[in-house]
């Protein structure tokens, strides 16, 4: 490619003439990745699934599991998705004001979320109950974890999109973003109904 | 502070790899040498490493998967050396210990490093023109894609001077994969070495999958894409869905061996076999991202050569879509020994020779593609020739192995091996070569020398009979694969032959590379100024070779299949001259990939020998260099309409030169 020209003709987003919507295109890209991601957590149920039993004579999930601080958690997950729901309801209302109030306020109850994983884990771990107990345990920190390890993706994620609608505010480049990162905020609340479901109510029963 | 590395852990007391390091370094400073000697970093830098243009991509994905049979192939070479010494009682020149690193990295190297990139290089040269794009969906992440893919091939080959690489063979399995009997980092090595490049690997998959779908030309629906972009967009639904159970298995290996989980022990409920399902459930749909693709080469070469339409165009898209299905359901052939039970063993079985069905459709589309048109004997339908007898033949000896009675007496034998050459040196590298021949002058402008291009199809062909051929016998006469040496020297003959077959396989790449330099040197002679040298029939050959930047100046309007060469047939040319061009948007180089990229070697590194800090600091730059890259909105420019009608003209004068 000629550098020359690179330097010489700058310009950005003006009109678009046999040119594909980037955006559009971006928020299907995402849409694939996430997929792909959700075969990451199909293989991590799966596992699940075949090393539940092998409690190798440690607790099983009935044992540890507290399910009314699972339940706080949920509802804080939960109730983020709606409040990104507002975030993008505002942005489609051209409302950079409160995208702003809306990202910060589901940051917060992000990192609610992660806070309580974090003293769970570390609360079984302190009671001799870590991953390296049994097969069980092993996937149930790992999938549980891998999941914990995406919503912390996803609240530096939030992180930088509020900077950026500080500094760049609402364009073609950021709402697709904002898109992005909401798919991928309520596909978590998705996978984490689903560990809910599948890992603690089912392991209390 | 340098984690579990020590000085010891360069293996300067084993005369083969100190010599192998002073060849690679020598190599490295001929290489930084001559780039400082021509003042050629700076093109390097701006023209190639930062390079966003698919093309460019794609040839850079051929050379590192060039050097990397180079590699893959002195393993190879080694090997049969190795089982034509130790027979009876013989030790060989390889102990045990060097020769189990051995196969596992000629494995790993050549599916990984030598027949993706090929694949995946060529998918980048050829769809974006195939369907009438100027670019892929996401540059950026297409040129990231390649340089994580060039950090797994880095680590992979750093292990070689410090360390050791694994032993357990090229999937890993567990538990001889576990912390407990291989304490050493050459799994560690193989770990990161993969994920790094499996992630870039599924990256490219979603990048594809939405630059197929969404960025065809006007007028190109589904059922008028070439054949090869219909096996390129089914072997990248396959990335997408395959290759995530990939990071994961490979993700709690990782955690076995780092926090002594017990996904795949022995003990504390870990289930081994878990293992072996799920790198299985990634591993057979990826022989299929393979051969798709080349496939399509064999589709698009024997149309174009024999000067007619695909012999059964929708029976080619539907067998293709058949085998992508089927390919997740019989992962389970690889361990039919595992002890599933008769009626799951049966299922797995039925499902296999299944695939046998599709794949028939195929070779008959091809053959009657042929049948009564006028072939021309060019090396790319040399190569697709041989690939359908090897590939047949392959094929049947998998539908023999699909039969579990009989599977329980191969399982793990030489006949697997055998088998497996069969189909993927038949298939895949023959695939490659001829698409490598055929897409050559859409790259540079250049045709390949074909005396030396059908001489190495001769040598390939009848070393690869040789070398494999008494594979199979020896299977019969109890011959296991992974042998260091072996007891029985009534063996020894026919390894000799196998030998001498690697030698002539050798003698194959060598008129390869031969083949390069002659073509370079009589370039001019050789140069395709038309751009469609074949006298072809898809989109690509109705740009100039090579493509310019921005592929075409005005984005083609598609009506059929072949939509080139009806054109062709009804204008009784291939260029019109266009009276008015327009502003191409284009989007910017970037530096953020090559960056992400080396910092993740360093990343890896510190991983394999627990240096936590570095670690730390790798993870910690991927990200800063990312946000660069996000917070940065340079990122596209419009090439101007005086600049596009500069080079058309050029193209049309020299067309009117040569008539």
């Amino acid at each position: 490619m000629t550098t020359q020209t690179v330097n010489q003709h700058d310009a950005h987003a003006h009109d678009e003439h046999e040119h594909h919507d980037a955006g559009a295109m971006k928020v299907f890209g995402f849409w694939v990745y996430l997929m792909s991601d959700l075969v990451i957590f199909g293989s991590l149920f799966a596992t699940y699934a075949v090393l539940m039993q092998g409690t190798a004579g440690g607790p099983s999930g009935a044992d540890i599991f507290e399910l009314p601080l699972i339940l706080v958690s949920t509802f804080l997950l939960l109730f983020s998705s709606f409040t990104y729901g507002m975030a993008v309801l505002a942005m489609h209302a051209d409302r950079v004001a409160q995208v702003k109030g809306w990202l910060v306020i589901t940051f917060l109850l992000g990192a609610g979320f992660i806070g309580l994983e974090i003293y769970e884990f570390h609360h079984l771990i302190a009671e001799g109950f870590g991953p390296d107990r049994s097969a069980f345990l092993s996937s149930f920190f790992t999938l549980v974890g891998t999941h914990g390890l995406h919503v912390t993706f996803g609240l530096i994620w939030m992180l930088v999109m509020i900077v950026q609608l500080f500094t760049k505010g609402l364009n073609d480049k950021t709402r697709p973003r904002i898109m992005c990162l909401s798919l991928f905020w309520h596909f978590l609340d998705i996978v984490w109904i689903c560990v809910f479901t599948f890992v603690y109510l089912m392991g209390v029963l | 502070m340098f984690g579990k590395l020590g000085l010891d852990d360069i293996p300067y007391h084993e005369p083969i790899l100190v010599v192998t390091a002073i060849v690679m370094m020598l190599g490295g400073l001929a290489i930084v040498g001559l780039l400082t000697y021509f003042k050629k970093w700076k093109w390097l830098w701006t023209e190639w490493i930062t390079s966003i243009d698919h093309k460019k991509l794609g040839i850079m994905y051929f050379l590192v998967a060039l050097v990397m049979l180079l590699r893959g192939f002195s393993d190879a070479i080694m090997m049969r050396t190795q089982q034509a010494m130790a027979a009876g009682g013989a030790e060989g020149y390889l102990p045990p210990e060097h020769y189990d690193q051995i196969f596992t990295a000629h494995g790993v190297i050549m599916i990984f490093f030598v027949a993706m990139p090929m694949v995946i290089g060529l998918m980048n040269l050829v769809v974006p023109l195939q369907i009438g794009a100027r670019d892929v969906a996401f540059p950026f992440m297409n040129n990231l894609s390649f340089w994580l893919f060039v950090a797994g091939v880095a680590l992979t080959m750093i292990s070689l001077l410090i360390g050791e690489y694994g032993k357990t063979g090229w999937l890993a399995y567990a538990p001889l994969s576990g912390i407990q009997y291989s304490p050493g980092v050459g799994v560690d090595y193989w770990i990161w070495g993969l994920q790094i490049s499996g992630i870039g690997t599924t990256l490219t998959g979603i990048n594809f999958f939405v630059t197929i779908l969404k960025m065809r030309t006007k007028g190109m629906t589904m059922f008028r894409m070439p054949i090869f972009t219909w096996t390129s967009l089914c072997a990248n639904i396959l990335i997408i869905a395959s290759f995530p159970i990939l990071t994961a298995t490979i993700a709690l290996l990782t955690l076995d061996r780092y926090l002594g989980t017990h996904f795949f022990t022995n003990d504390m409920g870990g289930n081994m076999m878990m293992y072996v399902n799920l790198i299985w459930a990634w591993g057979h749909p990826e022989v299929y991202i393979l051969i798709l693709p080349a496939f399509g080469v064999f589709s698009e070469v024997i149309a174009t050569f024999a000067k007619k339409r695909l012999f059964g165009y929708n029976t080619m898209v539907w067998a293709t879509a058949c085998i992508t299905i089927l390919s997740f359901l019989v992962w389970l052939h690889h361990f039919f020994t595992m002890g599933a039970g008769a009626n799951v063993n049966a299922f797995f079985g039925i499902a296999t020779m299944i695939i046998a069905i599709p794949t028939g459709v195929k070779i008959f589309n091809w053959l009657f593609t042929m049948y009564r048109g006028r072939l021309q004997f060019t090396s790319p339908v040399l190569w697709t020739l041989g690939f359908i007898i090897t590939f047949t033949i392959g094929g049947m000896t998998g539908v023999m192995l699909a039969v579990p009675g009989a599977n329980f007496v191969l399982h793990n034998s030489l006949f697997v091996i055998a088998h497996f050459h069969n189909v993927i040196i038949g298939g895949v590298v023959f695939g490659m070569l001829a698409g490598l021949t055929y897409w050559f002058p859409k790259a540079f402008g250049f045709t390949l020398d074909e005396k030396w291009g059908k001489r190495s199809f001769w040598f390939w062909i009848t070393g690869f009979y040789l070398a494999f051929m008494p594979l199979y016998i020896l299977s019969f006469m109890g011959a296991v694969r992974r042998m260091q040496s072996y007891a029985n020297a009534d063996w020894q003959p026919l390894m000799i032959v196998a030998w001498v077959g690697a030698v002539l396989i050798l003698c194959g790449i060598a008129c390869t590379v031969i083949q390069f330099i002659v073509s370079i040197r009589n370039r001019e002679k050789y140069a395709d100024i038309t751009g469609d040298p074949w006298d072809a029939r898809t989109l690509e050959w109705s740009t100039s070779s090579p493509a310019p930047f921005y592929n075409f100046a005005h984005l083609p309007n598609v009506g059929s299949v072949d939509a080139f060469w009806e054109a062709k047939k009804e204008k009784g040319m291939a260029a019109d001259k266009p009276t008015q061009y327009e502003d191409i948007h284009m989007p910017k180089n970037t530096a953020a990939g090559p960056i992400i990229g080396l910092i993740s070697i360093v990343f890896g590194f510190a991983l394999v020998w627990h240096i936590w800090w570095l670690a730390g600091v790798g993870a910690v730059g991927m990200f800063v260099a990312f946000m660069f890259r996000v917070f940065n909105d340079d990122i596209d420019y419009y090439v101007p309409a005086a600049e596009v009608e500069r080079i058309e003209r050029e193209h049309h004068k020299r067309l009117e030169m040569q008539a």
